[in-house]
């Protein structure tokens, strides 16, 4: 009974879990993206931060006589790019988020339960 | 802690697409259309897979959720590359099939990269076959028989995760650049521009490789900690192992 006790005070430490989820995207992202730019300042320059989709598939493409079309429906105009941006991150972190409490909450459920019943 | 990580999600994912898929129109219809034969018989693998697993098991549900939210999300998230001075994301499709499979994980793809050319100006419908076979096909197959090798090596999960992630990313970019070479050479011979668009990749996908095999041994781990019965279920982890983490 004591273990049982344990195991549901371990799994129901949202806080923590959170924690460890922020940890796991966030650290390897931002220690990638911001650590080396202190180092390297001229990455700041006008021109920089293009997409390969730009500097590699484009510029190939380009000089072998191929052109990018307009997509069919054209978001890239002015900040309706941003806005559009914006509005799937919001869905897709909110999608990500609520599958993690499910998976998570879940298992604490099912901890509780087993708890319950073998009590 | 979950609102930060959000507000810091949405500040890196609201910024104009710069990535990696192939643009509307950059490839003949021949190639188009050859891409796409390759790409949707494994998306309806993908189907066929995830009907079968419904009907086997709802509590599978909630981990497709997050791994197509994860793969959505990461795959349109334009990541500064420092030692390049350039944009490109990592694909998600390392991690999504180690935890469901190739064939899910291509599905998962073609669902996001669908959104993405719809939506986002980011890839494009004539495309969408290449775009599918290079990050949900290619990336996919490579993440999971990477870590599938890696583990019956013996190598640890988190290790065998790593690599995936990694071979999944570093895969995906070698498929574009197959499809990129063989749809706009022309009269030009194939192999000396393969190589001179794999050159160019180099220097933003071969440290975004890392950070994505990073990404997907976290997550990987994360979830042993958290539920290594739903592991166990997808036969990512031994029982005896899941057990061995109490």
């Amino acid at each position: 009974m004591a273990r049982n006790t344990g195991k549901v005070h371990r799994v129901q430490r949202p806080g923590k879990t959170r924690k460890s989820l922020a940890v796991v995207i966030l650290l390897p992202l931002v220690t990638f993206c911001l650590v080396p730019l202190t180092f390297c300042p001229s990455a700041f320059g006008a021109g920089r931060w293009t997409g390969v989709d730009e500097s590699v598939v484009e510029k190939f493409a380009s000089e072998q006589g191929r052109e990018a079309r307009d997509p069919l429906i054209n978001t890239d105009q002015g900040d309706l790019l941003l806005f559009v941006f914006l509005l799937a991150g919001a869905v897709g972190g909110f999608a990500a988020g609520y599958s993690w409490r499910m998976l998570v909450e879940g298992k604490a459920k099912g901890s509780e339960s087993t708890g319950k019943k073998s009590r | 802690m979950v609102k930060l990580f959000l507000c810091i999600t949405l500040l890196l994912v609201a910024a104009p697409a710069q990535a990696m898929h192939i643009s509307e129109g950059i490839l003949p219809l021949p190639w188009a259309v050859l891409w796409y034969a390759l790409a949707l018989p494994c998306v309806a693998l993908g189907i066929h897979r995830l009907n079968a697993l419904a009907k086997e098991d709802l509590s599978f549900k909630p981990l497709v959720g997050l791994m197509a939210a994860v793969v959505f999300i990461i795959s349109c998230m334009p990541v500064p590359v420092p030692t390049a001075g350039t944009c490109s994301h990592p694909c998600g499709t390392g991690m999504a099939a180690i935890l469901l499979g190739p064939w899910i994980s291509s599905l998962i793809a073609a669902v996001a990269l669908l959104l993405q050319a719809l939506f986002l100006s980011h890839g494009g419908l004539s495309t969408w076959g290449a775009n599918i076979f290079s990050m949900g096909v290619i990336g996919s197959i490579a993440g999971f028989f990477t870590f599938k090798g890696l583990r019956t090596m013996g190598v640890p999960l988190g290790l065998a995760a790593f690599f995936a992630g990694l071979q999944a990313d570093w895969a995906t970019y070698l498929a574009t650049s197959v499809e990129l070479a063989s749809g706009i050479r022309g009269s030009e011979p194939f192999l000396p521009l393969l190589e001179k668009i794999l050159l160019a990749f180099v220097p933003t996908q071969l440290p975004l490789g890392i950070l994505e095999g990073a990404m997907t041994a976290g997550m990987v781990m994360l979830l042993y900690r958290k539920r290594p019965d739903i592991l166990v279920k997808m036969r990512v982890l031994s029982a005896g192992e899941a057990a061995e983490n109490g």
